[in-house]
């Protein structure tokens, strides 16, 4: 802790100029365009609103916020407060602002709108998903019941200060600021846009909107005046939605498309990876994802504990992985590996089907039971619960699909009428880059209330308890504090509340000219590509 | 004949009234809960219960339905509750490029359907003819999404003739339309050569061949007109039942209209754009009807409105 | 006037079916239908493999689907299971929530259209209205609508299929009822004293016997397509249960490596309600030749 004390201290006694000093790729030529293409029309690219995975990259290309990532990493970065202190109990931040940053319409950013913003995302007005994150700050309950217009812990110390009181110290903190939902945002655009801003919107981004002609094409252009200078590399980034993966695939190897946005097509994966030219151009990284099944622990027989580690020695991870290209690599506990607080040497319920049969008659179950397997109606899921299925008839345990619309499996999961669900489509990604991101909503007693997404019910004191206490010491990074982490989520896999079967890899194909670090085409941030850093090499 | 009119304006209106109540009612009961899709996964019972006040979802049912009426009328459909955007905008930047596919594919049925019907009919009893009802036949028992996807396959990816799918030139509204085309063509087909047939026993052919007109002559200038005033009529009917079925066609060839919109809605549970896609289609086909049955006296007399 | 008046007799049985004989089309068809629903009845006994079982040689070493031949004759799908055994249970699904479905829209459109074509007045403009506004949806979107709502099963499945489909008889029964109700015999039976109900089952049923069989063998076919589209949207039968609509649709993604798996099943549904469509179609024109065929 003292350590991050003295390192921010030694920052904000630096005079940094205005525009932040970066290193930059030497390689890089400036210039350019790349056409990038999804399947679905954008929804919104306001950035209290967007929390898909297809716009959370395009509003990170448009906004900033307080704090930033290293490309490519999970580090975290200064952003657009280019010092901060915090104070010795944790509940003080001092974020010191950046002089001379200009949003996309001309006005110079201050500490105002950094106010403004975070009143907004809070509001319940704003309906945005991502008010809960701010929970920690002072005045949220009032701003959030309506009581208050703004956040009683943000004040403006002076054009260039924000101060921000927390209620009670929240690692996660400084993660939440770099969050989208933390973008600054212009109050008179808001609220020109009356309504619109997702479709109209100003930051103070790499790039700002061109022209977006809807269920076609939108194009980000760069911003001249951007405050990291010499960044973005790129003129314009042309996004083309409404194309199917496998087009975009041939249009890819025709030279037409820079980066499919959905990813390379499982139908053509081999053939892209067999083929030593094509598979060059594929960036393969980790993704903070995990997908899994849950069991609901207040429903019998799943309520024995015996019960569910049989079911975590029934599925043949192998094969799941085998159904999905292999695109993935099996996984024995909540975290994915590249998480922090990841516990590496853990074996996890192995494959073992006799132990499984045996555990079961332990529980009283020889003869199996019946239940249900709830799981997304879009492929591969269906395919995937059709072989979880296999797997449990293996030990006697007869689970009837309930293929349903996503909204559906969400309603069932959240009111626990589901005895088990597959994750896939649903899957947990993370918000960001800390262990904590991945108990409270999915295994932590909060999120086990009526519509939570804690979709097993798993509710155990003690383990919220060590939970709460990782997350209020102040140094995000600290070993004791991962080391805790590593042990909540040992002790949640001793109860088993969840089968936790793979975690997705990532695949980035990208044409010929494109250039830029491996690691910006696999950002694990900004996915699936850091478009701020990227270029072209013709 | 104006009464009639006015008659059956007040109809259509209702009927698209009872489509909206209906639909309106269907979404409510839904067991998924749209609060939810939109307060996304992290959301606290706090920000879920304010998204819900702040959309009106905890209102009872009768005033939910009365407010949207009461919007309608505005001409506001309400926003979309994942976009947030006017649900009437949204409409109508895709509406174009649907209206496009309907056209060009009722084109092409009446082409290639209409050809086949007359060709049937003048070879009538031989080889040919079979020949076409069979295909007649094949063609109406097709499924939307077999027909796009082989000639998805057949045309574009294989033989590289056509793009894969999107929106932009000629070329792209080759295959969506040519696939609507292929499946409504059997219909009129059918029907033309019902109509040529009974048209060719009529009197004044038989002047007219024993006149001495050459048999193209005859066919082209004097039983096809007759022939196909019965078959305007149906196009009505079929601007119906192409609003119904654009979602499998405009989702293969990923064309940017309100089926893949509506799709994509239903996925998510965006309920004013599945109250406006439905509205829409239905305003379609009540047109269509309407249109129908208005030029069907005009063209056969014998047709009274009742 | 033409010789069709010449053909108006009654049909009876016996004429009827000779007739059909002589429709060779009707006769393709019917033979297609017997040819189907004989592969679905014995399909226990002649498909080679458990359509629910995957096996773990059913795919390649990467993952993917094996093609046609070898020890599996029309290759496997995504999950390793035999295409040819799950076409030939999927058979079965289709033909029974085709015939199923169907059969529910048949009986509420027969009521439906007998009810307002006979009593007329109020009750005729309610239902006939009621009736316009179910074709003003757009029947795929309902049908969506309605899959989401309930829980996936084979019934729901059906009822929806019916819900959307029980229109087009509704209307044409009203028709006929209509005309049929406002002849003088009827009008004779009633200064009889015949009831109600007698009227409707011993004089006007029996009329409309042959429409409904035509429209019950046409709309096999509608129904047929539509759970096929259904289930290719992934809102129809489900997984495991094998539907030839829904093999499509769990396997389309791999469409352009491995086209079997599209394409037979796509062949099957096209044959199916090809030959109930042409069995239809022939008993159109063989029991009432006044409605428009292709004659």
């Amino acid at each position: 802790m003292k350590k991050l004390l003295a390192s921010t201290a030694l920052i904000a006694a630096i005079a940094l100029p205005a525009f932040a000093q970066e290193t930059l790729d030497p390689n890089a030529t400036p210039g350019g365009n790349i056409t990038v293409t999804y399947k679905d029309d954008v929804a919104t690219l306001d950035p209290a609103i967007g929390y898909d995975w297809q716009n959370w990259s395009m509003i990170k290309s448009l906004f900033d916020g307080l704090m930033d990532y290293e490309p490519g990493t999970t580090t975290l970065r200064p952003g657009l407060a280019e010092s901060y202190d915090i104070s010795d109990d944790g509940l003080t931040f001092t974020f010191h602002l950046r002089p001379g940053v200009k949003f996309h319409n001309g006005r110079e950013m201050l500490a105002e709108d950094v106010k403004y913003s975070l009143d907004r995302v809070t509001n319940p007005t704003t309906q945005s998903p991502g008010a809960g994150f701010f929970g920690a700050i002072v005045g949220y309950d009032a701003i959030a019941s309506g009581e208050a217009e703004t956040l009683e812990g943000v004040t403006v110390v002076d054009p260039a200060t924000v101060e921000i009181k927390l209620s009670r110290p929240d690692a996660t903190f400084l993660h939440v600021m770099a969050l989208n939902f933390a973008s600054v945002v212009p109050q008179e655009a808001v609220e020109a846009a009356n309504g619109d801003f997702g479709k109209l919107p100003v930051g103070t981004g790499a790039f700002k909107l061109g022209d977006w002609t809807i269920g076609q094409k939108l194009v980000f252009e760069k911003n001249a005046d951007y405050w990291r200078a010499g960044l973005p590399y790129l003129d314009t980034v042309t996004f083309e939605v409404g194309q199917e993966p496998i087009v975009a695939l041939l249009r890819l190897q025709n030279g037409e498309v820079d980066v499919p946005g959905d990813g390379i097509p499982p139908a053509k994966f081999q053939e892209v990876m067999g083929d030593p030219a094509q598979a060059a151009r594929v960036v393969e990284g980790g993704q903070l994802q995990t997908g899994y099944i849950t069991l609901n622990v207040t429903t019998p027989p799943l309520d024995d504990v015996n019960v569910r580690k049989a079911i975590n020695m029934a599925i043949n991870k192998d094969r799941i992985t085998k159904l999905i290209n292999g695109r993935a690599v099996p996984a024995n506990q909540p975290l994915p590996p590249s998480m922090p607080g990841y516990t590496e040497d853990y074996a996890g319920y192995a494959y073992d089907v006799d132990a499984a049969k045996a555990l079961l008659a332990e529980a009283g179950l020889a003869d199996g039971f019946d239940t249900e397997l709830y799981v997304m109606n879009t492929d591969p899921n269906p395919r995937i619960a059709q072989a979880i299925q296999q797997d449990l008839a293996a030990i006697g345990v007869n689970a009837s699909i309930q293929s349903l619309a996503q909204a559906n499996v969400i309603e069932a999961g959240g009111a626990g009428t589901a005895p088990m669900i597959w994750s896939g489509g649903m899957a947990w990604i993370a918000d960001f880059p800390d262990p904590s991101n991945f108990f409270g909503p999915i295994l932590g007693c909060a999120g086990a209330e009526e519509g939570g997404w804690n979709w097993s019910k798993f509710c155990n004191a003690e383990i919220d308890a060590e939970a709460t206490a990782a997350d209020s010491m102040i140094d995000p990074a600290a070993p004791e504090r991962m080391q805790m982490w590593s042990d909540v989520y040992m002790k949640v896999m001793e109860e088993a509340p969840w089968v936790p079967v793979f975690n997705e890899q990532r695949y980035t194909m990208k044409s010929e000219r494109m250039g830029g670090a491996d690691a910006l085409y696999v950002d694990p941030v900004s996915i699936p590509v850091n478009y701020d850093y990227v270029y072209v090499t013709e | 004949m104006a009464a009639y009119l006015i008659r059956r304006l007040i109809q259509s209106a209702l009927i698209l009234l009872g489509v909206s109540f209906i639909t309106f009612f269907l979404l409510y009961v839904l067991p998924a809960d749209p609060v939810r899709q939109i307060a996304g996964r992290s959301a606290t019972p706090q920000t879920v219960a304010n998204i819900r006040a702040q959309l009106g979802l905890d209102q009872p049912f009768v005033v939910q339905y009365g407010r949207y009426l009461a919007g309608l009328f505005h001409g506001d459909m309400g926003r979309s509750y994942l976009q947030k955007t006017d649900v009437a905008t949204l409409i109508l930047a895709r509406l174009p490029a649907s209206l496009l596919l309907m056209v060009a594919g009722i084109g092409a049925e009446l082409v290639v359907g209409l050809t086949m019907g007359v060709v049937a009919a003048v070879f009538r009893g031989r080889a040919l003819d079979n020949c076409l009802m069979m295909t007649s036949f094949v063609t109406v028992s097709a499924p939307q999404f077999v027909v796009a996807l082989l000639l998805l396959y057949v045309f574009a990816v294989q033989l590289g003739w056509f793009p894969i799918g999107g929106y932009g030139t000629a070329a792209h509204l080759v295959l969506p339309a040519m696939t609507l085309g292929i499946l409504g063509s059997g219909w009129y087909a059918r029907m033309m050569r019902s109509s040529m047939v009974e048209v060719l026993r009529a009197d004044f052919i038989r002047t007219a061949r024993a006149k001495g007109l050459t048999r193209g002559r005859v066919i082209l200038r004097h039983a096809l007109p007759n022939a196909i005033l019965p078959i305007i009529a149906m196009i009505g009917i079929d601007i119906g039942i192409f609003m119904g079925g654009i979602v499998v066609v405009e989702g293969v060839f990923g064309w940017p209209g309100i089926g893949q919109l509506a799709w994509q809605a239903i996925q998510r549970v965006d309920i004013p754009i599945i109250m406006g896609v439905t509205l829409v289609s239905a305003f379609a086909i009540v047109l269509g009807n309407l249109l129908a049955d208005l030029v069907a006296p005009l063209i056969d007399p014998r047709i009274r409105i009742r | 006037m033409t010789d069709a008046t010449a053909t108006n007799q009654r049909p009876g049985p016996e004429s009827a079916w000779t007739r059909l004989r002589r429709r060779k089309m009707g006769m393709f068809g019917l033979a297609l239908v017997i040819l189907i629903v004989g592969a679905a009845i014995l399909a226990p006994w002649i498909a080679p493999y458990d359509p629910f079982e995957q096996k773990f040689d059913g795919l390649t070493m990467f993952g993917e689907p094996l093609p046609p031949g070898g020890a599996y004759v029309l290759g496997t799908d995504l999950l390793g299971r035999d295409l040819l055994s799950r076409l030939l249970y999927g058979a079965r699904t289709s033909l029974i929530i085709g015939v199923v479905a169907n059969g529910i829209a048949l009986v509420i459109g027969t009521i439906i259209g007998l009810t307002a074509g006979f009593f007329q007045g109020w009750i005729g403009a309610v239902l006939m209205r009621f009736t316009d506004l179910m074709m003003a949806f757009p029947a795929l979107l309902l049908a969506i609508c309605l899959a989401a709502i309930f829980q996936p099963s084979l019934w729901i499945v059906a009822f929806v299929i019916a819900m959307v489909n029980w229109v087009q008889t509704a209307r044409v029964i009203y028709t006929e009822t209509s005309a049929l109700a406002a002849r003088d015999f009827i009008a004779a039976e009633r200064t009889l004293g015949a009831s109600t109900p007698r009227i409707l089952f011993k004089h006007i049923l029996p009329h409309l016997v042959p429409m409904i069989i035509v429209w019950g063998t046409l709309g096999i076919s509608t129904t047929v397509l539509l759970e096929a589209t259904l289930s290719y949207l992934g809102v129809g039968v489900q997984p495991p249960t094998p539907s030839w609509g829904n093999i499509i649709f769990e396997n389309q993604t791999y469409f352009q490596s491995a086209p079997w798996l599209v394409f037979f099943p796509g062949a099957a549904i096209v044959v199916l309600a090809l030959a109930f469509n042409l069995v239809g179609d022939a008993l159109r024109d063989v029991l009432d030749p006044t409605l428009r065929g292709s004659d």
